[in-house]
């Protein structure tokens, strides 16, 4: 089968690699219809996540048709259509039974490498390094599926590919971030970086009740979708001083919650960049926290730091004294995605918000390449790429 | 409570632990002694050649003799420096090889040699004895000296009596210790292990079970003239809040021929992350079925699971 393979730092390419096979028994295979390019692959085309390996196929968003499924699959048979939660979740564990399945203790072989990078290790994800499982992803002809009895959503009622497909990850991811705001009546949710999971995160914040929402990044084309696909207000941050413009809105309280959506990449204008970027590439920080930093400083008195944005390591100049004496309270972690597939499945039936307005390119599995240069590089006003196997 | 009865079992094993110290603190005096006397002979041998000649009835070796003093005394301090450790003993018991290959030679050249070259050739043979006795009693010390020990816990979301029934037979255990290829039931309390050695090499042994305390404790070892060195014992503890059991293992190994650990550090790993890694397939095996891998997945190389993979699982 073809597939898409990390060869380096910016460097990937469709390879032709042997089909996959049932190994363990509650495996599945499936024959993938649409899988994405997600944000957090950057940080790995960029080389940011350690423990990538030449030859690893990429891609942890994906759907398709069953194909086969082993012994232990008793819920799912070949031919069933599904969409592929990306973190990987025995549905036994302690972490699993509390729905908790980013943080599966059965899903990574390779668990004692996170622990050693992190003290203790979550769950096995699709595609994205060693450290979490080493996993071949979901950017390929094929994929296989371990705990398929557990992970896999049906779609049984004839919904398009791009209605459904951010299921697996982003939309979930925008999701969770929103609800770990505790979003009450009225308050004022600012969000940074304005990506598929930002935009997500604003339409969520809305569909939990927030009465205003205000974007921020940098590219025009990313903020015209939040302001007229998903109600925001939008902030550019290389036009405007965010800290008091937020301050001026919100009557110099602050925004109620704060989400960064950023992660360990954001960039901000001004000398700090370089600084930052600087003390990154020499190793002495890995990641750059400007929009976390921001998120910190701007939240008002007792609010909430949401972080969806995929940190890898260490970050420098914490705003510790900021977050301890105005009591305000950091969530975060990667999805637990099982929890809110079906939930947001109805949402999506229900006609309460509709997926696809982020996708702005559709290409063949063959072009995964360009589409990495261009998704990175923000060409063509890419925000989302939708990737095509057959 | 349960923290104190866990402490208590620590105790408990450790207590066996200790019964088992190493054996050798008797013959790392004698080795001391052996180490000043090697001294005193090889200054002698370097400051009066003649006399010594004399006494071994080998005249006009001056020059021998003397190189000899300088192999005592290089051997004698080595001893004295590290008289814990068999090295240097072996090579006085090469030393001793070669004197008494001299002394014979020097008997064979004069068929006159007389008492005192008998003589010699007896009180040779006598230290050379003497040297083979203490080394080879340090290399068993310190064979087991070196072995690996390790331990390690973790928490199952299943009862103590499932953790317990699925150890205690034997024969489940290669599901979850990778080095492990077979274990066969030979009775109630004995089975016969068979491991992936260094180099691909199969090591056989025979275990008995030692302490079985149903749903609590399992205590074996490796039975008295096995290749290897081996005992274990693992704890099933109630975890708090009924939230299964957490299992606390212990287990040394070692072997005769000094190639030490390996067996328990395949690939030069760590025991103890060794123990972790092998609980956790416990635990897999017990909530989930079996052991998730990706041995054999597609990959844009030559396999799916990568050095990496190798070192983290």
């Amino acid at each position: 089968m073809k597939a898409n393979c990390w060869q380096g730092k910016r460097k990937v390419s469709v390879e032709t690699v042997p089909d996959p096979k049932i190994l363990n028994s509650r495996d599945a295979i499936v024959k993938i219809t649409s899988t994405a390019i997600c944000g957090s692959d950057l940080h790995l085309y960029n080389g940011f996540v350690p423990t990538m390996q030449r030859g690893d196929i990429l891609g942890h968003e994906f759907m398709g048709e069953v194909m086969e499924v082993g012994p232990g699959v008793k819920n799912l048979k070949p031919g069933d259509r599904v969409v592929v939660p990306f973190p990987i979740a025995c549905g036994s564990c302690f972490f699993c039974e509390r729905q908790m399945t980013s943080l599966c203790e059965n899903s990574n072989p390779n668990a004692w490498l996170a622990e050693k990078a992190w003290g203790h290790s979550p769950s096995g994800v699709f595609g994205y390094s060693h450290l979490l499982g080493g996993f071949a992803g979901g950017q390929a002809e094929y994929a296989r599926v371990p705990f398929a009895d557990v992970g896999p959503l049906k779609i049984e009622n004839g919904f398009r590919d791009e209605q459904v497909l951010f299921l697996s990850d982003i939309f979930p991811t925008g999701y969770m971030a929103a609800e770990n705001c505790n979003i009450q009546p009225g308050d004022t949710v600012a969000v940074w970086g304005c990506g598929p999971v930002g935009l997500f995160a604003i339409a969520s914040a809305f569909l939990l009740g927030a009465e205003r929402v205000i974007a921020i990044d940098r590219f025009p084309e990313r903020l015209r979708i939040a302001r007229e696909q998903c109600g925001a207000d939008t902030l550019n941050y290389e036009d405007a001083d965010v800290l008091a413009s937020l301050r001026e809105i919100t009557g110099g309280r602050g925004p109620d919650c704060c989400i960064d959506a950023a992660g360990m990449e954001s960039h901000t204008p001004g000398p700090l960049y370089a600084y930052d970027r600087a003390k990154q590439a020499l190793m002495l920080e890995s990641d750059r926290p400007f929009a976390l930093r921001e998120a910190i400083m701007a939240c008002r008195n007792g609010g909430t730091v949401s972080v969806p944005g995929v940190y890898g390591g260490f970050v420098d100049k914490m705003p510790m004294g900021s977050l301890m004496n105005r009591s305000i309270t950091i969530k975060t972690g990667q999805t637990h995605a099982h929890r809110y597939m079906k939930p947001l499945l109805q949402r999506i039936e229900n006609g309460d918000i509709d997926p696809t307005f982020i996708v702005t390119h559709r290409m063949a599995l063959d072009q995964a390449p360009e589409a990495f240069d261009m998704f990175l590089n923000k060409q063509d006003e890419c925000v989302k790429v939708v990737l095509k196997p057959q | 409570m349960s923290s104190a009865r866990t402490l208590e079992s620590m105790e408990a094993v450790e207590n066996r632990q200790r019964s088992t110290a190493p054996p050798g603190s008797s013959a790392s005096g004698i080795a001391r002694g052996l180490g000043w006397f090697s001294v005193g002979l090889g200054i002698a041998e370097l400051v009066a050649p003649r006399a010594i000649g004399r006494i071994a009835g080998a005249r006009k070796k001056d020059s021998l003799i003397r190189s000899y003093g300088v192999r005592e005394i290089v051997a004698g301090v080595g001893v004295l420096a590290t008289s814990h450790s068999a090295g240097w003993l072996w090579a006085r018991v090469a030393g001793d090889a070669v004197d008494l290959a001299s002394l014979g030679a020097a008997r064979a050249a004069r068929r006159n040699a007389g008492k005192k070259n008998m003589l010699a050739l007896g009180s040779v043979a006598g230290v050379t004895a003497l040297d083979v006795w203490c080394a080879s009693r340090l290399s068993r010390a310190g064979a087991e000296r070196s072995r690996a020990h390790a331990e390690g816990s973790l928490m199952v979301s299943r009862s103590p009596e499932e953790c317990y029934r699925f150890w205690r037979n034997f024969e489940n255990l290669p599901r979850f210790v990778n080095h492990l290829k077979s274990v066969q039931s030979t009775g109630d309390r004995s089975s016969r292990w068979t491991a992936y050695g260094p180099g691909g090499v199969e090591v056989e042994w025979d275990t008995e079970i030692e302490e079985d305390v149903p749903n609590k404790q399992i205590a074996w070892r490796a039975r008295d003239g096995s290749h290897i060195w081996h005992s274990g014992v693992v704890n099933f503890e109630n975890a708090p809040g009924g939230r299964g059991t957490i299992v606390r293992v212990q287990m040394d190994y070692g072997n005769t021929l000094k190639v030490i650990g390996l067996l328990a550090t395949p690939l030069g790993k760590n025991p103890n992350q060794l123990i972790r890694k092998q609980l956790r397939r416990f635990k897999q095996v017990l909530e989930t079925g079996e052991s998730i891998t990706t041995e054999g997945q597609p990959a844009g190389r030559r396999s799916g699971a990568t050095w990496l993979d190798e070192i983290a699982r």
